[in-house]
């Protein structure tokens, strides 16, 4: 339970990161907060070379309020979020789904952009992040992009990040005036979650809804509210739902068609920028 | 930049408890294995080595975090703070700790030193904090003895003082 060797390094400004990057590829990964990254070495399921620690970069560590969108800077900790003061009014969704983003003294190191480079399939801040609309900003030597969440995040533990890419940012779009609902099923609170699903209202009668944990990344749709147990129950049928350790594909299924529809209701009743 | 290549060996200066204190790492050591083989600080009990159990729970910079999550490297010149700062030199506990003596909190205490910690924090930023939220917080640990009751117990009684 110890990692293989590897070297470290830890660098005092982005372009030695990105120097760094162009130079290793593949062969180093980025440390930010660690909290999926050092159990990964810990277990020896990862043996990069090099570690790149951008934990104490302070051009990362922002939170910065774009007008319709919140960027979130690579450093910046789950914690770190939470605790910033308009989060409830600017991306109450967010602020639903990290209450089940991993346990308070975790939250404590680990980021926001780390947890979406990371790409769990049940993992909640992808599945908020693609569930608004969001984008990824990707900074390398050849230059800065953006990527829409629903792009970046393409399998179980895949991005479409290029080796020499930093996930120098994520942007979460404001959305505080339409009814939204999270609730997801774990086996212990704070554990990934079996299934997750999220909710944003579109209008009166429709609500896209995402669903993380049931495929190898967070999915989409949209669904009438009157018909909300119909349609989900569709939609999880159509599923082969994600068999894992934790529970088979057809658990899966059987426990979004549980969660999906009250989500649905809870997001139809919340109040106008609040949250059910 | 600082740099340290793999099986090199460096000088990690970080401050324990008060006091300056350094030892050799190579980057793979983490920092519950520095603390407790390094400086010897072994109050820090080392679990499950993957982030789940919360036994190596210490505070860096005032920040409750799995210090098997951490590289010792990673903790150069930060400020640790172990179970070992919570009592006073002569060995009385501190309100925290006595509370759970008296609530049974603990049986073979293997767990308690991260749960004293985690609380430690969070008792900073909070100190009145719910039972709901108690919950919440403990549940960044595993207890195999007590059944949380007993914990949660002596976090309401140090809460309500």
């Amino acid at each position: 339970m110890k990692p293989r060797p590897f070297d470290y390094v830890r660098p005092d400004t982005v372009e030695e990161v990105l120097e760094l990057l162009a130079e290793y590829g593949d062969d180093a990964r980025v440390l930010a907060g660690g909290q999926s990254l050092l159990p990964m070495l810990n277990l020896r399921l990862l043996e990069p070379s090099l570690l790149i620690d951008i934990s104490r970069l302070a051009a990362l560590d922002t939170i910065h309020d774009r007008g319709d969108a919140i960027e979130i800077g690579a450093a910046v900790t789950q914690n770190k979020l939470m605790s910033w003061a308009p989060l409830q009014q600017k991306l109450p969704l967010v602020a639903l789904a990290l209450n089940h983003v991993g346990h308070f003294q975790t939250r404590n190191k680990g980021t926001v952009c780390g947890s979406i480079a990371h790409a769990d399939p049940s993992a909640e801040l992808p599945l908020v992040l693609a569930l608004l609309g969001g984008e990824v900003v990707l900074q390398s030597r050849r230059g800065t992009f953006t990527l829409a969440a629903a792009d970046f995040h393409q399998d179980m533990l895949t991005t479409a990040r290029k080796a020499d890419e930093l996930v120098a940012a994520v942007r979460f779009p404001v959305v505080s005036r339409q009814g939204v609902a999270f609730q997801e099923v774990a086996r212990r609170h704070g554990d990934f979650a079996i299934i997750a699903v999220a909710a944003v209202m579109q209008d009166a009668g429709q609500a896209r809804v995402g669903v993380g944990g049931m495929a190898g990344r967070p999915l989409l749709r949209e669904i009438k509210v009157e018909r909300a147990a119909e349609a989900i129950g569709a939609w999880a049928d159509e599923l082969e739902g994600h068999e894992d350790l934790h529970a088979s594909g057809a658990l899966r299924r059987a426990i979004f068609k549980r969660l999906g529809p009250p989500v649905i209701a809870a997001a139809s009743t919340a109040k106008v920028g609040g949250t059910a | 930049m600082r740099r340290v290549n793999r099986n090199e060996r460096v000088r990690i200066a970080l401050t324990l408890n008060g006091r300056r204190l350094s030892a050799e790492a190579e980057p793979r050591m983490l920092l519950s294995d520095f603390l407790r083989h390094g400086l010897g600080a072994t109050g820090t009990h080392v679990g499950c080595e993957h982030g789940v159990c919360g036994s190596c729970t210490v505070l860096i910079d005032g920040v409750a975090q799995r210090s098997c999550l951490t590289l010792a490297v990673q903790a150069e010149g930060r400020e640790v703070r172990t179970v070992e700062s919570l009592a006073a030199p002569d060995g009385t506990l501190n309100p925290l700790q006595q509370a759970f003596r008296a609530n049974h909190a603990l049986q073979c205490g293997f767990c308690t030193p991260g749960i004293l910690m985690s609380f430690t924090d969070y008792l900073a930023r909070n100190p009145k904090p719910t039972i709901e939220q108690i919950r919440d917080v403990l549940s960044g640990h595993l207890c195999r003895c007590t059944g949380y009751a007993g914990i949660v117990a002596a976090i309401e009684e140090v809460a309500k003082r």
